[in-house]
């Protein structure tokens, strides 16, 4: 049996560094998988986060040797263990401890966006709907809400601009009620002010870690974009709104 | 003395899945306060792990279906143990409940002409499982938390629940830690809804996550509430087998619904070497009937693959037992072959099983639209737990509500797939319901600091222990969880279930002496620690109601009583805690059936 070296980032907001550990590899291990060993045989008190271990929760993100990851799906085949591996906390968020981050301001965000507001249903009581329809607004609703797209994104990493911006992972929320079929609400003003779609400049960082493999830049934001600037920036529509007032 | 905050809220929901999600919204509805505490983040729950389906007889699919057949499946599935009330009221309630989802944003696969699309299951007679291709329980517990979070709810997120707190015999509170700051926490409620899932963490391979380890079960039992049918553990037929990183997850019977067989090391289709004399009728005759089932010929019978998740599991351990398993002790479940039969099978097998085309490449190396899988039993579900009157949702204890998983009655014996999500729309939303009639009717009790403070004291004990004790909590976790798959796992025998609580009194006295490092910030070792206590508690619950039922029914296999005995099939077995504190065993008869319901369950054969 072989063993694998880590290098788990330990400690708190005030103080922390990376330590060492090693432990045993067997066929087919992930990360998370060698992170509950090293719990249980010599750092029972290590903060991890998980829950299901098969990619669905969302629970066990980290950076592994620098790249957003869930750790749960992330095996230890694909990795190079001839040298330690690294696993530290998302870094966007605030740590709580050691690979436990402060994920409450995602929860506040969601709270303030528009929620869903379905059309009457049919006269039978029913809804109808084409599962072509469906089809695009699942894409969306596959997400697991592991914030590997907030970890990722320059706005919120290096700008911190939590106050004005949203996030990859709430324009693809909003994106699955504007595209709903049974949806009648209007998110735009939002999406344009408070929500800054606009501070997004279409690097893809979140694309690339979605371990759902939604084209979050290409079939959320894109569309969203566009949808706002048909709103306010069409000079036929701006025409009309000057009218009207 | 422990300090601790305190918060007040007419109705406490203990848990965040479906259940307690449902149960939050209804009594917030209502116009009562409504605080929900979780051990994990919002929408991480154990519902998200559900694959294949809702449960309901919409008859969008089969306009055979309608709520006296899915009541008459759920009673045959369940060996007639079920509480027959909330059997009926699942049935008629369920539909409603599904549509009532639709309209807060659920996006179900549909049918050609709109309509929520339904597909087969093991155990239902019709195309009954409203789905999201195999990621149902995801949108289900996402539908219910956006639609929660606008409805008023106080939602605590990474708190666990230590202790109920009662005023005489009436629930007043409970007492609990948040994990990140390891500080005590006093809940006063005018009712609780106990919505804790299932135990699954007593065993060493199962599907479930850290947060099974029936807190919600041992809560209510030390707060003095009835528990039921505690020998009723599900062992779901498919889980992974292979690598050993991952055996236990749950491979969904969908797998099976479209068409997937399950063949032992000779290519041999087992499923048809047995099948139970109450479900012959209802079985295919041959391999070509069965394909055909699954493709939606209504005049063909369902495959044997089909059968309840009991029997099936069984069947694959006698074919492991008996040499004619996988190479990793398993056997194969092979949907790649349905190529034989479908244009694009590949894309096909893609689009309507996508979590675990993704699951098996991406942790087994295994392209299962090419190849077979390997499977074998997992434990999955508790049909068990706390004894509940079918309409309301109360316990034995006046104020202490539980629905979903932790709240038994609902699948007697053996729980049929699908009906799970149905049951915890169903009695989610009626737990929310009457608890937040309890509060208004009630108003608060008066909560015993004593008590409160006494259980605090007793939670930091392994700090005071630290690690000169000798032992950590996860070695004692780990010794019980392989003890229980061992001596109280598919198959039963009474000399090694009387091995078991032995082994379960000396893990008792360890898990007294465990201590752990650091303090009280995020402390997974100490909340391990803490565990414990509810692991022993329903280990030894669901010991001595398999030792007491001397019989073979639904979930319980005993290789020493391997057949149904009539009497057995007339009773519910009931745990409670006795004056002593000792764990008390009983026989409770099952109240009669109506004539009505009794009429339709002949009618149905």
């Amino acid at each position: 049996m072989t063993q694998a070296a880590f290098k788990i980032w330990r400690g708190d907001a005030q103080d922390g560094g990376f330590k060492d550990y090693s432990t045993t590899v067997t066929e087919g291990m992930v990360v998370l998988d060698a992170l509950h060993q090293i719990q249980a045989d010599s750092a029972n008190d290590m903060a991890i986060r998980w829950n299901c271990k098969a990619g669905r929760c969302g629970s066990c993100s980290a950076e592994v040797n620098g790249s957003p990851r869930l750790t749960c799906m992330t095996r230890l085949s694909e990795l190079p263990l001839d040298e330690p591996v690294t696993v530290e906390p998302m870094k966007t968020f605030p740590l709580i401890k050691d690979l436990v981050t402060d994920l409450s301001w995602n929860f506040e965000a969601k709270k303030r966006i528009k929620k869903f507001r379905p059309r009457p249903p049919d006269p039978d009581g029913r809804y109808r709907m084409a599962q072509d329809d469906v089809d695009r607004v699942q894409e969306f609703r596959k997400c697991i809400e592991c914030f590997l797209c907030q970890d990722v994104c320059h706005v919120l990493r290096e700008h911190h601009m939590e106050q004005e911006f949203i996030g990859p992972r709430f324009f693809v929320y909003v994106a699955a009620l504007e595209m709903h079929p049974l949806d009648t609400e209007n998110r735009l003003e939002e999406l344009k002010r408070a929500e800054g779609i606009g501070l997004c400049n279409i690097t893809k960082c979140c694309t690339k870690v979605c371990p759902e493999d939604i084209k979050i830049t290409d079939n959320a934001i894109i569309p969203l974009k566009e949808r706002v600037v048909d709103q306010f920036y069409d000079p036929i529509r701006r025409l009309f709104r000057v009218l009207r007032k | 003395m422990a300090e601790y905050e305190t918060h007040e809220y007419d109705v406490l929901v203990i848990g965040a899945g479906g259940a307690g999600l449902r149960a939050a919204i209804e009594a917030a509805a209502s116009g009562v306060s409504v605080g929900m505490v979780c051990k994990s983040l919002l929408g991480k729950a154990h519902t998200v792990m559900a694959e294949g389906g809702i449960a309901a007889a919409l008859a969008n699919v089969d306009d055979r279906d309608n709520w006296r057949v899915h009541f008459a499946d759920t009673l045959r599935g369940g060996q007639y143990l079920n509480n027959w009330r909330m059997a009926e009221l699942h049935a008629k309630e369920a539909p409603a409940c599904v549509r009532e989802l639709e309209a807060w944003g659920a996006l179900f696969d549909r049918t050609e002409d709109g309509r929520i699309l339904q597909r087969n299951f093991g155990g239902h007679r019709y195309p009954r499982l409203a789905h999201v291709g195999d990621r149902t329980g995801l949108e289900m517990i996402r539908t219910l938390q956006d639609h929660g979070i606008h409805q008023g709810i106080q939602v605590h997120m990474e708190r666990a629940i230590i202790a109920l707190l009662k005023d005489g015999e009436r629930i007043a509170g409970a007492l609990g830690y948040d994990r990140e700051r390891g500080r005590f926490r006093l809940f006063q409620a005018a009712a609780v809804v106990m919505a804790t899932g299932g135990i699954g963490r007593a065993y060493k391979i199962n599907s479930n996550s850290w947060e099974y380890t029936g807190d919600g079960d041992s809560l209510a039992y030390h707060a003095g509430a009835a528990l039921m049918d505690m020998e009723f553990v599900q062992f779901h037929p498919t889980g992974m087998v292979w690598p050993p990183g991952v055996r236990g997850i749950l491979v969904t019977e969908g797998v099976r619904g479209e068409g997937g067989i399950l063949t032992n090391k000779e290519g041999r289709r087992f499923m048809f070497d047995e099948i139970p004399d109450n479900y012959r009728s209802q079985t295919a005759e041959t391999e070509e009937e069965g394909w055909r089932y699954t493709q939606g010929d209504k005049s063909a019978r369902r495959p044997p693959e089909l059968l309840t998740r009991d029997h099936v599991a069984r069947c694959i351990v006698r074919e492991v037992r008996e040499g004619r398993g996988s190479p990793h002790g398993g056997v194969f479940l092979d949907i790649a072959w349905i190529k034989e039969r479908v244009p694009k099978a590949a894309e096909h097998i893609k689009r309507k099983l996508p979590s675990m085309y993704h699951q098996f490449k991406q942790l087994a190396d295994i392209d299962i639209t090419q190849h077979p899988m390997e499977v074998g039993p997992t434990t999955h579900y508790m049909m068990g737990g706390i004894k509940v009157d079918g309409d309301t949702q109360m316990s034995t204890v006046p104020g202490l509500f539980a629905a979903g998983e932790c709240a038994a009655g609902l699948h007697g014996a053996n729980r049929l797939g699908g009906n799970s999500l149905s049951d915890l729309l169903v009695f989610g939303k009626r737990a929310g319901r009457y608890a937040a009639e309890f509060a208004k009717e009630k108003g608060h009790g008066q909560i015993n600091t004593d008590e409160a403070e006494q259980a605090a004291r007793n939670a930091l004990e392994p700090f005071q222990r630290g690690t000169a004790a000798g032992e950590g909590p996860y070695q004692v976790q780990q010794d019980l969880q392989e003890m229980m798959q061992d001596l109280v796992g598919i198959v039963r025998r009474e000399d090694e279930m009387l091995r078991a609580l032995e082994g379960i009194s000396s893990l008792r006295e360890r898990a007294q002496r465990v201590g752990v490092p650091g303090n009280r910030e995020y402390n997974p070792g100490w909340h391990t620690a803490l565990d414990l206590e509810s692991l022993l508690t329903v280990s030894e619950a669901i010991t001595r109601a398999a030792l007491e039922r001397k019989e073979s029914r639904g979930a319980q296999f005993r290789d020493d009583y391997p057949n149904k005995d009539p009497v057995s099939g007339k009773i519910n077995i009931i745990i409670q805690k006795g004056p002593e504190g000792e764990m008390q065993v009983r026989r409770e008869p099952i109240p009669e059936m109506p004539a009505e319901l009794q009429g339709i369950i002949e009618e149905m054969g």
